[in-house]
């Protein structure tokens, strides 16, 4: 059966509203708020500061630590307190998603830290993570080539969407989950992932959709990192 | 083809691209990406010349040789102290660069001159290739800081509250009546009358969200002036 119209009622190539909210957390060096739908990822950096333990130490530059974890209420089912094994793979995976951009070679042996929390987990959520964390990055004042943004892409039965939902990822007839993320200006793609199936056309156009959305995240994020020194003061 | 592509002090965020020309030239929080000049912080962009640069409202300080910085000390050794300075290690300190007269260090605890916790004001002597900050109290202005308070602002900012000619700063140390030292890591330290090390932290608070607006002097002029009641002196 074809999935001809969304559950929500959006088009095939729309994500989310999207609210972003840059400073909230008023004793990290950087943070931000980044919600899509009901999706909610809140990021919080410190650094660059010592790096602990001494052997973790690059004299070339700095590492990056991201710590990413769902808090227990974040879905419908209370998930356990504590990183678990997806956790530490989706920390991995956004810390390389996000290092392409950053210049981390200006602070050799320092350690930048980057805790990334989901509040409410409805699909998106390491897309969600991203965004976050390169405006709390931003904002840090970690020098960077560009910002990243992210978005989930994939197939929802037959049709190609954008900004899939948690309903969306479950669909019966099956759909695949395409999370992707780019640096804006080049285009250059930092996190690309499969979770189904897709022929090599889709693949294309998926990722085709995937860069323009992200495109028009990224603009989102730049007006929310300019509207901490313009009008509204966010702190 | 040679383009800018932002005015004077127009705020910029990372990634954006400020300058497209291979006759640009880079500087500090901008980076050159292929022809294009793409800034590197969120701040205000600035041209001079052809000399590109990002003036950052955020981020860490960037130590510099020469520059005079507020610390605390964070340890003790045999011949030198460590000192938190805000910056990712601590700086080091040592006794050679602190006092004027010879300490016969087998028989003199260093802790008599700094200990740990003391407040300091002093210079950056040498950066090290690996990073490593040495820094110097060899002068009249570099001494240790009793009582007061401290404040931190965001480095950048600081030019902006010593102001052309400290002219800024000044404006405040007369209104407030307190003594104020700045670093340029951002550490600030003010001592005077309770009352008014509040009233000037206040202000420098003010110029640490407000720096990069224009009509500042005024605006602060006029907090002053209502902190502190209206003042006849100048």
């Amino acid at each position: 059966m074809s999935y001809e119209k969304r559950f929500d009622g959006r088009s095939f190539d729309e994500f989310r509203p999207v609210e972003i909210k840059v400073g909230v957390i008023p004793r990290a060096d950087g943070s931000a708020m980044f919600k899509i739908g009901k999706t909610v990822a809140i990021a919080g950096v410190k650094g660059p500061r010592e790096l602990h333990p001494a052997h973790r130490r690059d004299p070339e530059k700095a590492v990056l630590n991201v710590y990413y974890d769902m808090v227990s209420f974040s879905t419908p089912d209370r998930v356990r307190p504590g990183p678990d094994r997806r956790d530490t793979e989706l920390s991995k995976v956004i810390r390389e998603a996000l290092e392409p951009a950053l210049l981390l070679d200006k602070f050799p042996y320092a350690g930048i830290d980057l805790f990334v929390y989901i509040l409410q987990a409805n699909a998106g959520t390491r897309c969600a993570a991203i965004s976050a964390a390169s405006l709390a990055l931003a904002h840090a004042g970690i020098p960077m080539r560009d910002l990243v943004s992210a978005v989930a892409c994939g197939k929802v039965g037959d049709k190609i969407v954008v900004d899939l939902t948690k309903e969306e990822e479950d669909y019966e007839e099956g759909a695949t989950d395409v999370p992707i993320a780019i640096m804006p200006r080049t285009r250059k793609i930092t996190l690309l992932q499969m979770d189904g199936s897709m022929t090599p056309e889709e693949a294309k156009e998926i990722v085709r959709k995937g860069i323009k959305a992200c495109e028009k995240i990224a603009e989102l994020q730049r007006e929310a990192l300019k509207s901490v020194f313009e009008g509204g003061n966010n702190e | 083809m040679s383009e800018v592509y932002v005015k004077d002090r127009e705020l910029v965020v990372p990634g954006q691209v400020i300058a497209k020309g291979i006759d640009f030239i880079p500087s500090s929080g901008t980076v050159r990406e292929g022809d294009s000049v793409v800034a590197t912080m969120l701040g205000l962009a600035h041209q001079k010349n052809k000399i590109m640069r990002v003036i950052p409202l955020v981020g860490p300080y960037f130590p510099q040789v020469g520059d005079q910085v507020i610390g605390r000390i964070s340890s003790v050794g045999f011949s030198g102290w460590m000192v938190d300075i805000g910056t990712p290690y601590p700086a080091s300190l040592s006794v050679r660069d602190a006092v004027g007269e010879y300490v016969d260090l087998q028989k003199t605890d260093i802790t008599k001159f700094y200990d740990y916790g003391d407040l300091i004001v002093a210079k950056i002597l040498y950066i090290s290739k690996g990073g490593n900050i040495r820094l110097s109290m060899k002068g009249p202005i570099y001494r240790k800081l009793k009582g007061g308070k401290l404040i931190k602002i965001t480095p950048s900012k600081i030019p902006r509250l010593i102001g052309k000619q400290g002219s800024m700063v000044n404006l405040i140390k007369t209104r407030t009546k307190c003594l104020i030292i700045a670093g340029q890591n951002g550490w600030v330290w003010i001592s005077g009358e309770r009352r008014n090390e509040i009233a000037a932290a206040k202000v420098i608070a003010m110029i640490d969200e407000e720096s990069h607006t224009t009509g500042l002097t005024e605006r602060v002029e006029a907090t002053l002036k209502k902190l502190m009641g209206d003042n006849n002196e100048l």
